[in-house]
């Protein structure tokens, strides 16, 4: 058995990540173990990448405090780590009195959870804001904001793996034990141990906790599905657009959301599935998101579509009970050194840096938490070579010709942000590890130009075999191998 | 900063043609900005004969359409530049500015006229979001064709294409001949809309399944693709419900349609419609007065003949512009004359020409009808007694690339599986040129000679 951390974190989504960084501001030590083959694979990579401003959620819950709190935090966190963010504010679109009646009550609210600037609007102003929404007025909230989830994800693990946290990918727990004091965890990379396990596995985080015998909760998966829009139609939305909330849908309502990259989303949905896996999409579903967006801004169309996906949230209430359940955040008295985060969904990410507070503030009682004397709390965001003027383009490609080649054409991703992307710092060579960070493939052609070039340098430039290549890790193989 | 009188965008058919064509008219100064390594635009991946058919009256495979369509530009004067990709057209006093990417540096072109001849992209499952889960092994067809034909990645061994046009009957058969098999194509409408010819010769020949009013209903896989539903459709296109059936596969090919890639037209305010086509006059002149269109990034075409041919008069056009001359106008209808869907039963589709004449032989008479020419008597005839191929597939090289070849001529039909079986094994140890053997062999006495019909980079 070799050396016992302080704390194994399981699960990298934004949370788990978040939790890894924070701790890795103190000398202790910290494992992340993560099933899949990268970041940011379940939950965290499927969601609308809005930034709440806690105005959703009931008085008085963690919800509602650790919103609030994660929204003052998120730009500067954003900033220190590099991830692309843009404070765009929300407009909740009110079609008829009833509407505008829900929307005082939603101000009341937010005002008594600490958010601030929420204020009704009238019609003339929501054109203002948003010109191609309907309704007849709405609420503008100044603090909501965009950012990306993936880059968020990659910036707090890349960052606390540079202040020490390890990383263990392709390591899905499938049982732990407890002796004097010490936890085992068995995952396919062998067996980890430590003194403390923070369960931040989102939407198996059940099925850990049982594990550890604390068996009283049950998440119950709630799929989401989404369109994307091609970034011709960017022009048409640059604030979040939301509908009232209705009460009792387990969602926030098929709402628009531009990214920080310049594409329209259409969604989420809310259906309760057994599987927490089960990332489909059906048909009757998608009719619905996109005559539903299209209540909300007319101008959109259906060639603008140029993909769909889907999230699942982690749910706490069951089917027939809909809405929200307050997030669990706790040491277990049954299991001394558990620290369970469960139904960690919508607000979560937001919230996902208080709650790595609240984390290291529990560890705190137990263990001594002396700050590293050389934490670097700043790491650099990757070139993004699209978004640079034309004499910093000029100025790169003289320090490598591979910035002038142009490998992604629709999102004009170069060799090189390819190349830095396939040598991450976890290792993942899946197709999908440098989408979500070089953002190649996931333009209008669908990697249709892309594709073959990246394929062609994985196996000239890095040796792999045709067969070893996989979209998303172990399983995801997409080829049968060569063809002579 | 270099200066031209017509800047093409563009080295494929269209763009070479154009090239060709305006140094030809007189264009003192003629440039070709290619993205690739290669000119040749995507012919260099459709390593199938049936090129050239009208143009150069001989079947050339695509690489060989590509090298005479090069050829014939560099031989004209006009300059091919690789390795360029365009990012932007600007306006000047006059003319446009293009700026350009390159491995040193960001590049400005001014010219007096602009060619666009940026072809098109495929239609992707994003786009016509087919439901179910999103696993690996869902291709476009012409992404399966570039990692099968140039870099040497079989997408898989079951496989399930939906949609019937051409490149999806073409992808049939190559998937076919490297040892995949193709359990079904699913195709929406009431008939394929590929051309007869490749209905006949990839599809049938090959007793590949082709369900028509058919569409795969489900993806189904986590990770990786397992099966697809096929379901039937009714006269509105919707699926019925009820008659969705599995078929476990580990590729789907979508083959659904091609779109005119037009981000660089944009850039300079050229006007489109609303399938993202170019409109232009009927000079192939488009919205913006000395920016031209011409190929599959104008509208998009069936042959490649017809794209050179539009290529020509683009080029031509941006001279007599320049000269203040008349300029020659577009005749719309002329490229839309093959047959295409199901070949008529009890017939010979007739594979000479991109026509696709359904010839009927009557055995008692022996005359011949439907026919618009000779040739196609001919044709069937020959496809009575003794039918024959031409064969075409890939060769590996040394480095581990691969070069396409083709049977010099047409070979017994019967000897098709050797051949490809034979340059499997055939491993080639240097470089070669367009027209070298790379193999000689014979098969139940048939002497069959294979060449190259690309020259290797």
């Amino acid at each position: 058995m070799g050396k016992v951390y302080d704390v194994i974190i399981i699960g990298a989504g934004a949370v788990g990540c978040a939790i890894a960084r924070e701790l890795s501001r103190y000398n202790i030590s910290t494992l992340v173990l993560e099933k899949e083959c990268d970041v940011a694979y379940g939950t965290s990579g499927r969601m609308s990448g809005v930034v709440h401003a806690g105005f959703n959620n009931k008085t008085g819950s963690l919800m509602a405090k650790l919103c609030v709190e994660g929204n003052r935090l998120f730009e500067g966190v954003c900033s220190e780590l590099g991830i692309p963010y843009k404070k765009t504010g929300k407009v909740l679109v009110a079609f008829d009195e009833a509407d505008m009646k829900v929307l005082e009550g939603i101000i009341e609210r937010g005002k008594a959870n600490g958010c601030e600037g929420l204020r009704l609007i009238g019609q003339d102003e929501i054109r203002a804001i948003a010109p191609g929404i309907c309704g007849i007025g709405g609420m503008l909230s100044p603090n909501t904001a965009i950012f990306d989830p993936f880059e968020f994800c990659i910036a707090h693990a890349e960052n606390a793996m540079d202040n020490g946290v390890d990383f263990s990918l392709e390591s899905e727990v499938t049982a732990i034990s407890r002796r004097n004091d010490t936890f085992y965890v068995t995952t396919p990379k062998g067996v980890f141990s430590s003194r403390f396990i923070v369960n931040s596995a989102g939407l198996y985080c059940d099925r850990i906790s049982a594990m550890l015998g604390v068996d009283n909760y049950r998440i119950y998966p709630c799929r989401g599905q989404y369109y994307i829009l091609d970034k011709v139609a960017s022009d048409l939305l640059d604030i979040p657009a939301y509908p009232v909330p209705r009460p009792g849908i387990g969602g926030l309502g098929i709402h628009l959301t531009p990214t920080v990259d310049g594409n329209i989303i259409i969604g989420p949905s809310a259906e309760y599935l057994e599987d927490p896996d089960d990332y489909s999409t059906t048909p009757d579903v998608m009719d619905k998101l996109f005559s539903e967006a299209k209540a909300l801004l007319p101008a959109i169309e259906r060639k603008h579509i140029i993909g769909n996906y889907c999230g699942i949230r982690p749910k706490q209430a069951p089917p027939g009970e809909g809405g929200f359940r307050d997030f669990v955040i706790k040491e277990e008295e049954a299991c001394p050194g558990l620290i369970n985060l469960i139904g960690i969904e919508s607000p979560g990410f937001t919230a996902a840096v208080p709650i790595s507070f609240m984390v290291s503030d529990m560890l705190r009682k137990h263990i001594d938490l002396s700050p590293k004397t050389d934490f670097k709390a700043e790491r650099k965001a990757p070139v993004r070579f699209r978004e640079l003027s034309r004499e910093e383009q000029e100025k790169l490609i003289k320090t490598d010709p591979e910035y002038g080649e142009i490998i992604c054409r629709c999102q004009n991703v170069t060799r090189r942000e390819i190349r830095d992307a396939i040598e991450n710092r976890f290792g993942a060579r899946s197709i999908s590890a440098i989408k979500y960070r070089a953002w190649a493939t996931t333009g209008r052609c669908n990697g249709g130009y892309c594709l073959a070039k990246i394929v062609d340098m994985l196996i000239h430039d890095y040796h792999m075999k045709p067969e070893e290549i996989t979209y998303r890790g172990k399983g995801s193989e997409l080829f049968s191998g060569e063809v002579k | 900063m270099r200066s031209c009188d017509v800047l093409v965008i563009g080295g494929g058919p269209g763009g070479l043609a154009a090239a060709c064509s305006a140094k030809k008219a007189g264009a003192s100064s003629v440039i070709v900005l290619e993205r690739d390594n290669r000119a040749g635009g995507i012919l260099n991946q459709c390593i199938h004969d049936g090129f050239g058919l009208i143009r150069y009256n001989c079947e050339l495979t695509g690489p060989e359409y590509a090298a005479r369509a090069i050829r014939e530009a560099t031989d004209a004067g006009a300059e091919i530049l690789l390795s360029r990709h365009v990012s932007e057209i600007s306006k000047t006093d006059s003319g446009y500015c293009v700026s350009v990417y390159t491995k040193d540096g960001i590049e400005e072109y001014r010219t007096r006229t602009i060619v666009l001849a940026t072809g098109c992209r495929e239609r992707t499952r994003g786009n016509i979001s087919i439901p179910g889960s999103r696993p690996a092994g869902v291709f476009t067809a012409g992404v399966a064709q570039n990692l099968v034909n140039v870099r040497n990645v079989m997408i898989g061994k079951r496989v399930v294409i939906l949609g019937s046009g051409d490149i999806g009957l073409i992808m049939a058969r190559r998937l076919t001949l490297e040892g995949a098999k193709v359990l079904a194509i699913a195709e929406i409408m009431s008939a394929p809309t590929g051309l007869a010819r490749n209905v006949s010769q990839c599809v049938q020949e090959f007793g590949i399944p082709l369900y028509v009013k058919t569409t795969v209903s489900k993806i189904i896989g986590k990770r990786k693709l397992e099966a697809v539903e096929l379901s039937d459709l009714d006269q509105n296109g919707k699926v019925i419900p009820g008659t969705a059936r599995r078929i476990d596969c580990d590729a789907l090919v979508l083959s659904v349609g091609l779109i005119p890639e037009n981000e660089v037209a944009q850039t300079a305010g050229v006007k489109l419609f609303a399938n993202n086509a170019v409109d232009t006059d009927r000079y192939l002149q488009t919205s913006v007065p000395g920016v031209f269109s011409c190929g599959n990034s104008r509208h998009v075409m069936d042959l490649a003949d017809y794209v050179s041919e539009q290529g020509e008069m683009a080029g031509r056009n941006a001279v007599h512009l320049i000269r203040g001359e008349e300029m020659e106008t577009w005749d719309e209808e002329k490229s839309n004359c093959m047959k295409k869907g199901f070949p008529e039963e009890g017939t010979v589709t007739c594979t000479v020409c991109p026509n696709g004449c359904q010839v009927k032989w009557d055995e008692k008479t022996g005359t011949f009808s439907g026919n618009r020419c000779k040739r196609g008597a001919r044709f069937a005839e020959q496809e009575h007694n003794s039918p024959t191929r031409s064969v075409t597939t890939t060769v590996k090289t040394a480095s581990g690339s691969l070069i396409p070849v083709r049977t010099a001529g047409r070979i017994s039909k019967a000897h098709v599986f050797d051949v490809v079986e034979q340059l499997r094994k055939t491993k080639l140890d240097s470089g070669v040129i367009i027209g070298d053997e790379v193999l000689r062999t014979e098969i139940d006495g048939e002497d069959i000679r294979v060449v190259a019909t690309q020259t290797s980079l």
